[in-house]
């Protein structure tokens, strides 16, 4: 478990002021001049050796997105785009730094931004987070008051501005360049890529979008140091991590913890454990509602980390921990998920648009069993379809709760059909 | 150079092409939809998934750009599994309508369904439905069928530049549709219906009309303005059934306008199939013997300064080399083809031209409009200068009446002739632009030439062009742009009298003239030919016919082998798709007829001849498809100039010849462009 002194995130659950005075009590803006005067490169590199991976899902090492960033501003600026368009379903962590903790984002974003000789941040936050918005947009006000940052971002020189956009709502517009898209007032739908945004990304400009947890995180990296963050977790899957979770948990929360805790762990010990007993337990969906659910059988000794979540052909994704015990309709609950999915679906490219909305309509007979066993096949092979060939990784997220699925509860999933087929027998 | 292996085969490709394009030229073919080589890249269809090594997903040929070392396999089971699939998703909301399609016989779903698809159907939900859109009289929607590659929405917004067509909705739910229910308001619509894939967008005037297997297919070029867009002309027994466009790089790339696409229903209505002479006053049908008769007994004794002959814009080059060596015949009377009065100097091929050419517009980096509005008189050729603006890098500037909308933005520096004078003496801004300019170009529009002061202008024009050095050996900028498709031919053949049309007009209301031979001239003045005995020589019944005393019914561009020259003196060759109806016949033949009649035969006998003989008339009509470039010299007269403002001579863009009078779809397009001053009328 992780020491208490170890944590970043001390105002997590808001007990504390989260307006300048209180983010100052605990550290933030301390001192952030001699962060920076560390100087960009040198940033960048306590990043790559502190082994942060981002936090937004897909785990890319953070240091090593910053380095993609041109090395000399060009005639385009540089621009660090902050994704807070949290909208995975299962997670909340990144709401609760916006709204206990916007200083802490803040900062991280002048760090990150003067790092990658950004001038200019945007911080993307979810339509629907209208007090987060507000709460952001007070602590940015603060910190402009306050010179920390504006003209003279805490007396180091760099001019350094932070905008404040709020999304409309889609899903989608989480993905990162159909965040861009939105951004610059249209339709957001992700592009194709390469180009990627470090070469042309807002405005045509080099960008990089990162998750509000990755940039949150890297003043206190740099602070206390590559080798404290690296020395917690596990090698390759180091520091901590914020795991939201809810479901048939007695305590649903949101908590820091160390990389690679147990789940089990991590459930009992911050959760309050299963609802009736870890043996109540059916499936626990690992990392927010894109990733392949897990069996008790496997969630008994599993890690939670990327590496041992990927092993299981699952993932840590946001690190959303959706708990299911027996009394759960698993088949119910998936094809929710699929209809999520078909309505935030962009519609741009053909596999995902056609894809999310057979795969839903398959998996709505497959709640009430009213389908024939080999449309189990057929379903599984319709998900490997879309799969890998979109253009985001929105029709990956679509297929791989049902491949979970197919791939833990295909009992169920038959015995359910054939009930439903005795059930019409009977009847006749 | 990079150098990559596809399929086995080692290849070096051009940097910057694509991975689809690098495929394509090592003879390798990848099946795509939302992909079109004059549109940009979108990579949502994704039936060109390719495999590349060490790539861990298949990627978006058409999207990929092409790297050194690259390895690209295409034939793999995996990339098969992908074609098969993005294909079941393509057609699992497609409807089963293929045999009351349009697109039968055509489409390239069906084609690639065949090629890439499973044979079965895996989907057992219901298919969605899609609420049909009005996009005007000339493109009728089916969107059930509608596979969201998004093709007409990037030519709506790229090439045509009217920013109407978008996608509303999200996933499933996503329709391609027009802002708010408006129909689509550019001249280049009938485009969208070629470049869908399938049959969601079809041609209305066309629907359910032919199937494309029962068309005879003919290379022909079209005379509805003076580009000479290369068409093809699709026919069933006798009936143009439609009409679609070649592949020209140099004129039209592959797009026409929509008059050009849909006035041919024109063809089928008001036409002249019988001669006529008119007795006690009215038109009688008659016999090609009588009406040659009453021509005969009319230019008894007539001396030849007392005959006049006018040529139409859209004469093939073969009849009016005949109109000619028949007025000359005639004791040299005078023949004019500038119908419309421009200032036009015949004796300077250069003068008349549009010399940079109009894929010369890609290299002009400054463009100054001058008395046109080339949205209407050339729409083929004003998606050409948006295609050089969103390039990049371009000044465009206008000296005219107030401008329309051109689908890109434009400097208005001013309405008329004095505007021109203050840029030649370099008292505009502009001016320097137009010096410092690498390329500049002088678009001049009939508008700015066809007023009296018209030789003046044309002086000043040129004056201009030779002031900011847009005449050089390597490049000419002095662009003359035409609305009539014959008029650079009747030029190049030298039929232009003195005094021009008002001189025949003059002498018409004096008396002075006392026969008037209109080949297929319909933009003549008739009130103002006084008593003269007019004989015309057409088409269609339209204000010619109407005035004549005679009527020799001819031919239509589609219905005669025709030489016809384009704005830029491009040689264009344009085959027979069908016959005149009834007694009509070919043009020169009627000429080469009745000089026969007349006791004066002409010393020809067949098209080859007639051919012949235009070659040595002028020979730049010898070189088929070459763009032979025009001698500069002196021409213009300086002159005073009026202050009026350069109106182009364009006002309806759907009416401008006696087909597309005739044209009912043309008709309709007038109603759907202008809906409040139909229903006022």
């Amino acid at each position: 478990m992780l020491n208490d002194n170890d944590r970043i995130f001390t105002n997590l659950y808001g007990f504390d002021d989260w307006g300048l005075d209180g983010a100052r009590r605990r550290g933030i803006w301390d001192n952030t001049a001699a962060l920076l005067a560390k100087g960009g490169p040198a940033i960048i590199d306590e990043m790559k050796k502190s082994g942060l991976r981002g936090r937004g899902g897909a785990g890319f090492p953070t240091g090593l997105k910053w380095s993609f960033m041109p090395k000399e501003v060009g005639d385009r600026p540089h621009y660090l785009v902050v994704n807070a368009d949290e909208s995975e379903p299962g997670t909340c962590k990144d709401r609760d730094i916006m709204r206990h903790d916007p200083h802490m984002l803040i900062e991280g974003c002048l760090v990150a931004g003067f790092a990658m000789q950004a001038h200019a941040a945007y911080i993307y936050i979810r339509g629907e987070f209208y007090d987060e918005a507000v709460k952001l947009n007070a602590a940015v006000r603060q910190a402009y008051d306050a010179g920390l940052i504006g003209k003279d971002a805490c007396g180091s020189g760099w001019a350094f501005d932070v905008y404040v956009h709020r999304g409309a709502g889609a899903y989608i517009c989480g993905e990162e360049t159909a965040l861009l898209e939105s951004l610059e007032g249209k339709k957001g739908m992700p592009r194709l890529k390469p180009p990627f945004p470090a070469g042309a990304g807002l405005y045509g400009c080099p960008s990089t979008v990162n998750n509000v947890e990755s940039i949150a995180v890297a003043p206190t990296i740099l602070r206390r140091g590559a080798a404290w963050f690296a020395g917690i977790g596990r090698p390759n899957n180091t520091g901590t991590k914020l795991f939201c979770i809810s479901g048939h948990v007695n305590k649903p929360c949101n908590v820091e913890e160390a990389m690679g805790i147990p789940l089990r762990e991590l459930i009992d010990k911050h959760a309050g454990g299963v609802r009736g007993g870890w043996d109540n337990l059916l499936a626990v969906i690992p990392g927010g509602a894109s990733v392949p659910l897990l069996p008790k059988s496997i969630c008994d000794d599993i890690l939670m980390d990327f590496d041992s979540l990927r092993n299981v052909q699952s993932g840590l994704g946001t690190a959303a921990v959706i708990v299911m015990d027996k009394s759960t309709d698993v088949i119910k609950a998936i094809a929710r998920l699929s209809y999520f999915y078909k309505h935030e679906s962009c519609g741009q490219c053909t596999p995902c648009r056609e894809g999310t909305g057979w795969m839903w309509r398959v998996m709505e007979r497959m709640v009430s069993g009213d389908a024939r066993i080999e449309e189990i096949d057929v379903l599984h092979d319709v998900t490997k379809q879309v799969e890998g060939h979109t253009i985001c990784a929105l029709g990956d997220a679509a297929a791989w709760p049902i491949q979970g699925l197919i791939r833990h509860f295909r009992p169920e999933m038959e015995r359910r059909i054939n009930e439903s087929k005795t059930r019409r027998i009977a009847a006749e | 150079m990079p150098k990559m292996k596809i399929d086995g085969i080692d290849i070096e490709v051009p940097a910057g092409i694509s991975v689809l394009q690098a495929c394509e030229m090592a003879g390798v073919e990848i099946p795509r939809f939302c992909y079109h080589e004059r549109l940009s890249i979108a990579g949502n269809c994704r039936m060109c998934l390719v495999e590349q090594e060490k790539a861990p997903k298949p990627i978006a040929s058409c999207a990929m750009p092409v790297m050194d070392g690259m390895v690209i396999k295409t034939n793999t089971p995996a990339v098969k599994k992908a074609r098969n699939g993005v294909m079941e998703f393509l057609l699992v909301n497609h409807p089963l309508d293929c045999p009351i399609c349009d697109q039968g016989g055509e489409c390239d779903l069906q084609d690639q369904a065949m090629a890439y698809g499973y044979d079965r159907s895996r989907f057992h939900e219901n298919k969605r439905a899609v609420p049909d859109k009005d996009l005007g009289p000339l493109v009728k929607t089916s969107m059930n069928r509608c596979i969201q590659c998004t093709r007409c929405v990037r030519f709506a917004t790229e090439v045509a530049g009217v920013e109407e067509l978008g996608a509303t909705g999200r996933g499933e739910q996503m329709e391609i549709t027009t802002y708010v229910h408006k129909t689509l308001s550019s001249e280049m619509s009938g485009n969208i219906v070629d470049l869908c894939p399938v049959g969601a967008l079809t041609s209305k005037p066309y629907a359910f009309n032919a199937r494309p297997w029962e068309l005879r297919k003919t290379e022909s070029v079209d005379v509805m303005d003076a580009l000479g867009s290369n068409i093809r002309i699709d026919t069933r027994g006798a009936e143009v059934m439609r009409v679609l466009p070649r592949v020209n790089e140099d004129v039209n790339e592959e797009w026409i306008a929509d008059k050009t696409r849909h006035a041919i229903d024109g063809l089928k209505r008001q036409r002249l199939d019988r001669p006529y002479v008119r007795r006690d006053g009215k038109l009688k049908p008659a016999s090609w013997g009588e009406a040659f008769e009453a021509i005969a007994a009319r230019l008894k004794d007539v001396p030849g300064t007392k005959i006049a002959a006018v040529a139409g814009d859209q004469c093939d080059a073969e009849a009016m080399v005949a109109l000619k060596d028949l007025m000359a015949a005639l004791d040299g009377a005078r023949v004019e083809c500038r119908q419309d009065g421009a200032a036009l100097d015949a004796s300077v091929r250069g003068a008349y031209l549009f010399n940079a050419g109009i894929a010369g517009i890609d290299k002009a980096d400054v463009i100054l409009l001058l008395g046109t509005n080339p949205r209407w008189e050339a729409p083929v050729l004003n998606a050409r200068i948006r295609k050089r603006y969103l390039a990049g890098k371009v000044k465009i500037a206008l000296i005219g009446d107030t401008p329309v909308d051109l689908t890109y933005p434009v400097e208005h520096l001013g309405h008329g002739p004095s505007t021109l004078r203050d840029l030649a003496d370099g008292k505009l801004a502009f001016a320097d632009v137009l010096k410092g300019a690498k390329n500049p170009m002088i678009i001049i529009g009939q508008g700015a030439l066809r007023r009296s002061d018209g030789p003046a202008v044309l002086a000043q024009a040129r004056a201009l062009a030779e002031t900011v050095n847009a005449v050089r050996a390597d490049w000419n900028g002095f662009c003359v742009l035409h609305t009539a498709a014959a008029r650079v031919a009747g030029l190049d053949l030298g039929l232009v009298a003195d005094g021009g049309i008002d001189g025949i007009y003059a002498g018409g209301e004096k008396g002075d003239i006392e026969v008037v031979y209109l080949l297929a001239a319909d933009e003549v003045d008739t009130k103002r030919l006084g008593k003269a005995f007019v004989i015309y020589q057409g088409h269609h019944g339209d204000v010619g016919a109407h005035r004549a005393d005679v009527i020799l019914p001819g031919a239509a561009y589609t219905e005669k082998p025709g030489v016809y020259v384009n704005t830029e003196g491009r040689v264009q060759l344009a085959k027979r798709a069908g016959f005149p109806p009834g007694d009509a016949r070919e043009d020169w033949a009627i000429l080469r007829a009745l000089s026969a009649a007349l006791g004066k035969a002409l010393p020809y006998d067949t098209l080859d001849q007639v051919r012949q003989r235009l070659v040595k008339a002028n020979p730049v009509f010898g070189a088929i498809d070459q763009q032979a470039p025009g001698a500069w010299g002196a021409f213009g007269r300086s002159g005073d100039v009026a202050e009026a403002a350069f109106v182009s001579p364009i006002g309806n863009y759907f009416m401008t010849c006696p087909i597309s009078r005739a044209s009912q779809t043309m008709a309709e397009c007038m109603a759907n462009r202008q809906p409040q001053a139909v229903a006022a009328e």
